[in-house]
This record gives structure tokens, sequence and C-alpha cells, in this order.
């Protein structure tokens, strides 16, 4: 690569720095103020410590997040394999239907899925009627407001920021690579093992990351599908900000934020160390 | 033969109906370097895919050690591959890459150990082990690949241009290298290659190849100074290649002028290909030339001039360490034993005429001469 000249590289990520600045770098800077200080402006910490009365809503954030972020993985990545296998037409029509849902609006969706899933919405109305013709009277399953609504909801809406990352890389593993590994003895099981899913790493690390990140920050599904039965950090992070269910607190809103962006730069370390572990055994004891 | 490890019956290829392989047959021995050559598309990958496996012929047997293996899959065959970009695990560090094959099998850790950092030693890569792959240079990357490989113990090896994205200098030490890795191993290689220099240097024995057909099998010295037509001649070194009439039993005619040569069996005026090679004609005077003619370059070489000569409208390449001026008239002499004739094939007449010759040329009409190789680093 021909390196640019000092010049010509600042001009050309002016543009994004400033932006970064303005829109990122300064919000932080807010979050940070008013997490530190009270209503009059002077330092405290009462605010972060007024967030212990939180744990809970905290842990089942990350609790809901991280089941959704799993069942996302085992639902991309045969998925995403299997698109990766394919010849390159179809490849590109798969790839175009992954992300069709990203077409529509993410409310209209999650909207769609109440309409789905309430007690008088399309599955329980189905079952009932059907059921009723067999003459089973029978009362519906109550699936929205329930966590699994939640989940169902993360799932449906994160699952292509998934799949994507990890066809990346999996269309870009070497074909000879693959023909190594069988040269040298490896079956179908051993070259997915051994090859395949160490070299796949880095796609399953941004797919998690941006599955997880939106997921344990998200209010806006646990508010449609949890029906005010489930708050989610999100959610009170919201009622701080906006006060739809009590008074107006940026203080404790923004500590609430704080914390959870420490959060999940924890959980990204944690993920970022797998993937900088390239060789678990270790190597040679030299 | 006793001996024979692999052969090749009757093997037909063919891609979207297109013929690769035309009825192939080659019988390998145990413990030889043998290369494919040609150019490519000629099909010598080709063939080292289906000895490797992975690759099924649309027709014909492969025989390992007396047993018909078409049915066996690559990860059970006893033969191993150095692929031409290497094709290493970049997830894995030196040492993990050549154990790899024997995690595989299971072997027990002390002896991955042992075995590894024998291997390495081989290669020349002692205190690599834990390097990152990424991090070696072409020549290194290579020489993990080839431990790689020979740690499995591997009865075949197979090479497929292997030293393709090397530079000159060091692709002549891997040449070395790479025979003297052969010859302690004891193992079979094949290794395929459009480089015929290489091909001459490394192997016992060499098959030339060309549009999916064996053209020659034979030792380096006997490809080179008995090719059986225009196409091993032209291809195999710089060739002289005219038309001429087989007289008698070693007495051939071109160029308008009579020889002895050291061929017979042809019929009695046959039409035939005669070959002579550029460093095997002596320049003499004009009067006392068997040939006479004008020279129309001379370009200098280092170890030689490259002098074309225009004999008749047909330009003849000789090699000399005498220097000579465009437009002298000057008279060649040929001994007998720098004559080689060939019968007529479907190649007569279309190599082996110096008349529109210039390096350059011949790079650009060569797919296989790359541009100068570019490292993604």
């Amino acid at each position: 690569m021909n390196k640019l000249s000092a010049k010509t590289r600042i001009t050309l990520t002016a543009p994004f720095t400033v932006w970064m600045a303005v829109f990122v770098v300064v919000p932080i800077g807010l979050v940070l103020f008013y997490a530190l200080t009270d209503a009059s402006g002077s330092f405290t910490l009462q605010n972060l410590s007024s967030i212990w009365a939180y744990r809970k809503t905290y842990v089942l954030s990350l609790e809901l997040a991280f089941v959704a972020t799993v069942l996302c993985l085992l639902l991309a990545y045969p998925l995403a394999y299997s698109i990766s296998k394919m010849k390159a037409r179809r490849q590109q029509t798969m790839v175009l239907l992954v992300m069709l849902p990203m077409w529509m609006n993410f409310l209209i969706r999650t909207y769609a899925w109440m309409t789905i899933l309430e007690d008088t919405g399309l599955i329980n109305t189905f079952l009932k009627s059907f059921l009723s013709l067999f003459g089973f009277q029978f009362q519906g399953f109550s699936m929205i407001n329930t966590n699994g609504a939640i989940i169902l909801g993360m799932v449906y809406n994160f699952l292509p920021y998934m799949i994507l990352p990890i066809y990346t890389v999996l269309t870009k593993i070497d074909g000879s690579v693959i023909e190594a590994a069988k040269d040298l003895g490896a079956d179908g099981f051993n070259i997915f093992t051994r090859v395949i899913l160490p070299q796949s790493v880095p796609g399953i690390i941004s797919g998690i990351t941006m599955v997880f990140v939106p997921a344990v920050s998200t209010f806006i599904i646990s508010k449609l599908l949890g029906g005010g039965m489930t708050f989610l950090i999100g959610d009170i992070i919201e009622n701080y900000f906006l006060g739809n269910t009590g008074e107006v607190n940026y203080n404790v809103g923004a500590a609430l934020s704080l914390v959870l962006m420490v959060l999940i730069l924890i959980s990204m370390g944690i993920m970022n160390r797998f993937d900088g572990e390239k060789d678990p055994k270790g190597g040679a004891p030299v | 033969m006793e001996n024979t490890i692999i052969k090749l019956k009757n093997i037909n290829v063919s891609f979207d109906g297109e013929q690769i392989l035309k009825n192939l047959n080659l019988d390998i021995e145990d413990k030889e370097f043998l290369t494919l050559l040609g150019p490519s598309g000629c099909g010598k990958t080709t063939t080292l895919r289906i000895i490797a496996g992975f690759l099924k012929p649309d027709s014909g047997d492969v025989v390992f050690g007396g047993k018909t293996i078409n049915g066996v899959p690559a990860h059970k065959r006893q033969v191993n591959t150095i692929f031409q970009r290497y094709a290493l695990f970049t997830h894995l560090n030196v040492f993990e890459n050549v154990a790899f094959g024997l995690r595989i099998r299971k072997r027990p850790e002390k002896e991955i150990v042992k075995s590894v950092r024998e291997m390495l030693e081989l290669v020349n890569l002692k205190g690599f082990e834990s390097r990152d792959v990424n991090s070696l240079s072409g020549g290194q990357q290579q020489r993990v690949a080839i431990a790689r490989a020979l740690v499995v113990k591997p009865k075949v090896l197979l090479l497929d241009e292997p030293l393709g994205a090397l530079d000159l200098k060091l692709r002549k030490d891997m040449q070395n290298e790479l025979k003297n890795i052969q010859q302690r191993m004891g193992i079979t290689f094949i290794y395929v290659t459009h480089d015929q220099e290489e091909a001459l240097s490394m192997s016992d024995k060499i098959v030339v190849m060309d549009s999916g057909v064996i053209q020659q099998i034979g030792t380096p010295i006997d490809i080179y100074n008995e090719p059986v037509n225009a196409f091993v001649a032209d291809f195999i070194g710089e060739s002289n290649i005219v038309d001429g009439i087989m007289r008698e039993d070693y007495v051939c005619e071109f160029s308008g002028h009579t020889f002895k040569c050291l061929d017979k069996g042809f019929r009695k005026n046959e039409a035939v290909d005669v070959v002579v090679r550029p460093e095997d004609v002596d320049v003499v005077s004009y009067e006392q030339g068997m040939l006479r003619g004008r020279v129309t370059s001379v370009t200098f070489k280092g170890v030689h001039f490259e002098i074309i000569v225009d004999i008749g409208g047909f330009k003849w390449m000789i090699q000399s360490t005498d220097e000579q001026f465009v437009g002298d008239n000057i008279g060649l002499y040929i001994e007998p034993d720098a004559i080689h004739i060939m019968k007529k094939s479907e190649y007569s007449g279309l190599y082996g005429d110096f008349s529109s010759y210039s390096e350059e040329f011949d790079e650009l009409s060569d797919v296989n001469a790359e541009p100068e190789e570019v490292q993604d680093e």
C-alpha cells in the first residue's frame, strides 16, 4: 500500500473526525459530567451509588442479551456456513433474503410480533379456533409480556447482524487451506473443528458484538414485547431521561448509562481475549 | 515393474466439455524425483490433483502400491501435497502448523514435539516454533509447508510449482534443498513446474506434457539431447528446428547442405525435423561455413553472445563466446553429434524459427511469467 501524505490523510479523515468529536466524544463527556454531578452541578458519587438498587435489572439485561446472542449464533452459523458453500449466484440471493427484514422499519417489525404473540393475537386465535373444531377448549398461551417474547424480539431483529460477518469470514477462507487439511488426513469433522471454526472466529466475535451490544441496551423491544412487566436497563435509563413514570433525573440516568457502558466494554474485552488467543495449546514449549 | 509405486492407467478428465487429460498412462517409480513439465493448461496440475485425490478422473485407474485407490478420499491417501501458495493455517503458529497432521493422527504429545522439532531442523527453521506464520517470508512459509507435509511420513510428496512465488536466488537455493531433502528422506517426489531449467536440474525423470498428452518421458539428458518432437525440443532449452530430408542412414540434408549425423532408421528420403541447439553451432569464416548467412542481431548475455543469423530466410540462433557484429557475413559449422533428427509431428513447423524472436515477446506470450510477485503483507 502506498502511504498517504500526512496532509492528504488529515483532509480525508477530517469529516469523520469532526462528526465523531461532535456526536460521540462530546456526548460521552456530557454523560460523564452528568453522572458525576448533582442537580446543582457540583461533584458527587451519589448517582453512582444509587445504582446499586438496579443491580437485578442489570443482571437481567445481561442475561437476556446473552441468551439472545447465543441463540443468534446457533441459528446464524449453520446458515452462514451453508450459504458460503452455495454457488455465487445463489449466495447473492441468500444474502439478499437475509437482509430483507432490515428493509422494514425496526418498530413496525416489533409491533408485528405484538400482534402475533398477544393473548388474542394470531397464534392464539388460530390455535383456539383450530382446537375448537375438535371440541377442545383452549385457553391460549400467554406469550407476550414474557422474557421469552423479549428474547424472541432480540433474536428476530439482530439475527442478520450475526449472519453477515460470519458469512463474510467463511467466504474468505482459502479453499487450498481446506485441501491442505484434507491432505494431512483431516476428515470433515476435523476440517471443521481445526480449520474452519478457528478461522471464522473473527466473524463470530464481530457478530456477537453487533448482537450483544444493542441487545443489552435495548429499551424498545422490552417495552413492546415485555408489556411493561419486564424492565431492562435501557427502559430505566429512558425513564430517567424522559420521565415517563417518574421524575426526570439526567444525573442518575447518565450514571446508569456509564455503568452499562463499562459493563459492555468488559464483555467485549472478555470476547476479544478469545480472538487474540490463536493457539490454545500454547505451541511448542521452547 | 516391481518398483512402481504409482500407476496411472488410461486417465481421462474433462472440464466443461474440454478434455484436460487424454488417456494418460504413467508409471512412477519408488524414491524417484519425477517432474511433470509443460506449459500452463497442459494438464500437469490436474495429474497431480488426481494422485492427491482432490479430483476424480472421468475414467481410468489410479494404482498405489499395487492397489487401485480410485475411491479412496484424499485424507486417507499416503501422499501429501505442497501447494503453490503454501496454504498454511494462518490461525496456528509454526509449531502447530507442522504438528497438524500428527494431532489428527492423535500421536502422543512427546512424539509430536520430537517429530516437529526434527522436521523444523530439516528445513532450517529451528527456533521458529512459536512464530506466527503470517510474519514469515515467502521462503520461510514454503519451508513450513514442506515440514508440515513431511512430518506425517508420506510415501510420496506432491509439489505443485512450489517455488513459483519465490525470487530467483531463493528459488535456486530451494531447488538444491528440495533435492537434498528428497534424497535424505528417501521418498518419491512428484514435482510440477513450467520451468524447464528447474526440471532439468532437479529431476531423475521428466515427463513433458502438452494439451493433456504426455509428449516424452526420460532423464533430463535424454529429454534435452533426444527430444521426440518439435514441441519438446522447443520447450526444453533453445532450439533451431528446420525442415530436413533423411537421405540415408547417417546422412541428412537441410538448409541446402548435406550433413553427416548420428541418426538412422528412417525411410529413404523421409521428411524430418532437424534440431540443432544454439550452443552446438560453431562460428567459422564465411568461406569455411557449411551454412552461410548474415548476422541480424547480437545480444550480450554474460556467458555468451546470442547471435541471430539469417540463412536463406530462416533465422538461426547461435550462442557463441566470440562477438559478431550485425551485418557481418559468417559461416556456420555443425558437428555430426550436434544434429538431432526427429520424425515429423503435429508440432512440425510451429517452433524453432527465431525470426520473430525477442525476449519481451517471449515473456508476453507466456501466461506463467507472472509480473513481480505481489507480497500481501
